[in-house]
């Protein structure tokens, strides 16, 4: 029978010694989350609880302000709040009040906890408890946390994706279940490609609205399709869900791998798989293939952001021929990227964590012709000569799946392009 | 605890960071989590700047709470002198760190840095952005000025600017000229561009430009008390600010108010006939205190607009706000939420917004044109061009940003005469905006079938019950958008005077001439 697994190099990263940093981290917070699940999400408020700092990173980070009014908001706590915890929690009763008074849409409401709101031990599940009770049944009152303390950027997303997870209704249903935000247009495709080779039923966590929230149980299979949900894939597989092992869909190999992982579990046979994949797979290699020219023979260094920089440093290597000198992640769970890690070859430094500082000293003494990294240091990076790619854009971007596979390539290719096509403005910055 | 969808400040520490990025030779070692470093990008992203602010953060995480989050401070403060080789530091907790009280000022006082170590306490739970800015650059100031024998040359410090200010860059080079056209010097700006060893040398100035209270006005006072430098009151944006400015520094150089306004367009340009369309228009300001106390002056005196609303998002300046709001005979709207702004706008149905970026949106929403006057600021707010809102030069800029989101001239008359021209009509906005003109059907028949959502907005029930009769209303939608507001506004209040409470076309047509001017 034909296989469609990728070729494993002589060696990969899996068992590489990874470079554990810890110091000053240049990252996001879990809360930065709440700025595509709000949108996902189209019945559910966020209400950070926190201090204006929270609602300053949340509109900084949001990069210009949303036109609409924002299904998410921040409670910002006061100095007569830290007092008394007693008057915390009616303050926030009152607010909870107030805002499902003003927005009868709102179905699922997720108390959104803070470092601030950490720190004072403001206790969330129990207000969502309470709140759950008081507004019941027309909302459901959840609460996660996606303070600085606890998550790094995308952890927010896992934080509330498992905070759903204990809700979701019991099913003995044999189905698959896909798991992460995906952008519509994603999500759209993945679901067409699923049904074209046979694969039913497929749900999607998070729905796009509470009355979709899919059901989860022995017969449950789960494809993650982001690489930072560790902490939902381990409550899924507590309620019993089988979790598939597979590369991450970023470019034509990795969703043929992870889409092959998938059809053999649901028995689709090659041919089928075949004739599904067959002109989308040939789409996304020629896509990639034009952006390629720009990267192939070039050096990429990765500073840590999403959790992506794994799947994508394996994308970029082996479909865009670039040489990657560091992959840093802000936390590497082999369980999840081991996969991954297998396919990228041996050689670039793994490291987890960061101490920001250090690092830079790496990265400058290695010049790579690419540094991907956060917006506070790309910049800075650029007027010290190199080239780089900001790393939110990433995960603000369609980039899974066969036909985003181009666009993936194409967003590391331009800061590239860019830098051949200007001309004459040395020493610009 | 308060629901917050928008915020016109940051916290605290996000002010002590614009006078720390604003600044040389500082460096600011804040404990802060991770996540605390997103206000880096508001530097390198929105100001474009080429480096990184000169901030470490100690980066706490949950396990390190019950632990030891002091020596992770005392380690980051460390290492930040060894790589850094400050002049000076200032060191501080952001909100999460109030909370853990490990006391950044008394931890650093042990550690015998041999360079100025500055604590700073800023209450994040009370205070915010603005208040970082002032309270940063005055306890700098304190530590590090003396008094010292004065320049030879009268010369002056300005004061005030810091990074993501607004327009403050070119506003420095504007003020410097208005000075040096006086033959006053500049001895030291501050915060922008300074290094503490600049601080050190303020007290050789004969006096203090205060270029914006928000930002150095405790420095201020403390320098008139402790440096004998008075400081100046007038904030010259406009152009009778402006000419208020310089005989207000010349009388403190005591050299006589020279100066060349050769360059000066803005007179002539609002006097020259094109403007007369200007007049009257109705106009809402919202901003921080300064900037939209010296609008109010060049919207009313300058540009003939009337000032139909005003206010301000900082309360530390509420009393100043208030005593304006009165001379211009309205009410102040002293507030930091955003709703209470758009609510205030939508009832006012102003002409125009002069307001901040969240105005711009308010505006958007509400049909309303916007010009931007004061931070909160956005990348369009540093523009490449030269565009200072001070001095001269300044006031040019305004008339342009000013007249720019205006329907202009000879459109807003034939939109009057021509209103259901099928590709010329209201909605379409102004002609020199660019953006897709939505075409009308020819067989569109526009005025007698009102956008419903428009038609709820404007058959509103207005005050004492006052009911708009269909004819009525159908003739204010003949109405251009942009004078619509008023025209309703008016109608209705006349018909309340009148204890008119149904309107008809005759009511729409006796207003109009009562308040005919």
């Amino acid at each position: 029978m034909k296989d469609f697994a990728p070729q494993l190099p002589a060696a990969g990263c899996r068992n590489t010694p990874v470079l554990k940093e810890r110091g000053q981290r240049e990252v996001f917070c879990g809360l930065t989350g709440i700025i595509w699940l709000h949108r996902k999400m189209q019945d559910a408020f966020f209400l950070v609880v926190g201090s204006r700092t929270c609602a300053h990173l949340l509109q900084s980070a949001a990069g210009v302000m949303i036109f609409a009014e924002p299904r998410f908001g921040t409670a910002i706590l006061e100095e007569k709040d830290l007092a008394g915890l007693a008057c915390a929690n009616e303050e926030l009763d009152r607010e909870v009040g107030r805002l499902l008074a003003r927005r009868p849409d709102i179905r699922q409401l997720f108390l959104v906890g803070s470092c601030p709101s950490e720190v004072i031990k403001l206790d969330l599940y129990r207000a969502a408890e309470r709140l759950t009770q008081r507004h019941a049944p027309h909302v459901r009152v959840l609460n996660y946390s996606g303070s600085g303390i606890e998550t790094t950027f995308t952890e927010g997303e896992d934080a509330c994706l498992a905070a759903m997870v204990p809700t979701l209704p019991d099913t003995d249903e044999r189905q698959l279940l896909l798991v992460g935000a995906l952008p519509d247009v994603v999500e759209d495709q993945a679901l067409g490609l699923l049904r074209d080779m046979g694969v039913a039923p497929v749900r999607c966590l998070p729905a796009h609205r509470a009355a979709e929230t899919p059901g989860i149980g022995a017969n449950t299979v789960v494809a993650l399709t982001q690489p930072f949900l560790n902490e939902t894939a381990a409550f899924l597989e507590r309620r019993g869900a089988r979790l598939l092992s597979a590369p991450f869909p970023f470019g034509e190999e990795g969703t043929t791998a992870w889409l092959w992982t998938i059809a053999q579990e649901f028995g689709v046979d090659a041919d089928t798989f075949a004739r599904v994949t067959d002109a989308p797979r040939a789409r996304a290699r020629k896509s990639v293939a034009a952006a390629a020219e720009t990267l192939r023979g070039k050096s990429i260094f990765f500073f840590p952001d999403s959790q992506l920089e794994i799947p994508l440093a394996r994308f970029l290597t082996r479909e865009c021929g670039m040489t990657a000198v560091e992959v840093g992640a802000p936390f590497i769970n082999k369980q999840i990227v081991g996969p991954d890690l297998d396919l990228l070859a041996e050689g670039p430094v793994i490291a987890e964590g960061q101490d920001v500082d250090l690092q830079l000293e790496r990265c400058r003494a290695a010049r790579p012709d690419l540094t991907v990294c956060g917006l506070g240091l790309a910049n800075p990076l650029e007027a010290e000569g190199m080239a780089t790619k900001w790393a939110i854009e990433l995960v603000f971007t369609p980039v899974h799946l066969y036909e985003q596979a181009g666009d993936l390539a194409g967003l590391f290719a331009r800061p590239l392009r860019r830098r051949a096509l200007l001309s004459g403005l040395e020493g610009a910055a | 605890m308060k629901l917050t969808v928008w915020t016109y400040e940051g916290p605290p520490h996000v002010g002590a960071m614009r006078v720390a990025t604003g600044m040389r030779g500082l460096h600011y070692v804040l404990h802060a989590p991770q996540g605390d470093t997103y206000a880096d990008l508001l530097f390198t992203m929105i100001e474009r700047r080429n480096h990184r602010p000169p901030v470490s953060y100690t980066t706490f995480q949950a396990r390190d709470l019950g632990a030891d989050t002091a020596n992770l401070f005392k380690t980051a403060l460390q290492d930040a002198y060894d790589r850094f080789k400050p002049q000076a530091l200032i060191v501080g907790s952001s909100c999460t760190a109030e909370l853990i009280q490990d006391d950044p000022g008394g931890m650093s006082e042990t550690m015998d840095l041999p360079v100025p170590v500055i604590p700073l306490e800023l209450p994040s739970y009370q205070r915010k952005e603005n208040f970082g800015t002032d309270e940063t650059f005055f306890q700098i100031v304190k530590a590090l000025a003396r008094p010292m024998e004065r320049t030879a040359h009268v010369s002056a410090n300005l004061i005030g600017p810091t990074g993501l200010g607004f327009r403050h860059r070119d506003d420095i080079v504007e003020v410097t000229a208005l000075l040096e056209e006086m033959g006053i010097g500049v001895n030291v700006v501050a915060p922008m561009g300074a290094t503490p060893a600049d601080i050190t040398r303020m007290g050789a100035a004969h006096f203090n430009v205060l270029m914006y209270p928000e930002h150095a006005e405790a420095a201020a006072r403390w320098a008139e008390k402790t440096l004998g430098q008075p400081y100046t009151k007038v904030v010259p944006i406009g152009v009778g600010a402006t000419r208020d400015f310089i005989a207000e520094v010349a009388g403190l150089a005591g050299v006589p108010p020279k100066f060349d306004d050769s360059r000066l367009r803005m007179p002539w340009y609002s006097q020259s006939v094109d403007s007369t369309y200007l007049t009257g228009k109705r106009v809402f300001l919202f901003g921080d205190a300064t900037h939209v106390k010296c609008m109010a002056r060049m919207a009313r005196d300058e540009m003939g607009f009337e000032v139909v609303g005003l206010g301000c998002y900082n309360r530390e300046f509420a009393r100043d706000i208030r005593a304006l709001a009165k001379d211009y005979g309205v009410e102040a709207l002293i507030t930091d939420d955003y709703l209470e702004v758009e609510k205030a706008i939508e009832d006012l149905a102003p002409e125009m917004i002069l307001g901040t970026q969240m105005e711009r949106h308010i505006g958007k929403r509400l049909g309303i044109p916007c010009a931007v006057i004061s931070a909160p600021v956005h990348v369009q707010d540093f523009p490449a061009r030269y565009s200072p809102v001070m001095g001269w030069e300044g006031a040019n800029v305004i008339f342009d940003t000013l007249v720019h989101p205006l329907v202009m001239g000879l459109e807003e008359h034939l939109l009057h005469m021509f209103r259901e021209d099928f590709e010329f009509h209201d909605e379409a906005g102004a002609s020199h905006h660019g953006g897709a003109a939505k075409l009308r059907s020819l067989d569109e028949v526009p005025v007698a079938e009102p956008e419903p959502a428009m038609a709820a907005a404007d058959a509103a029930p207005a005050e004492g019950n006052i009911v708009w009769l269909s004819d009525a209303e159908r003739e204010l939608k003949k109405i251009p958008f942009f004078v619509r507001g008023k025209a309703k506004r008016n109608t209705e209040k006349f018909a309340l005077e009148k204890g008119v409470t149904r309107i008809s076309v005759e009511t729409l047509y006796e207003a109009k001439a009562h308040y005919a001017r």
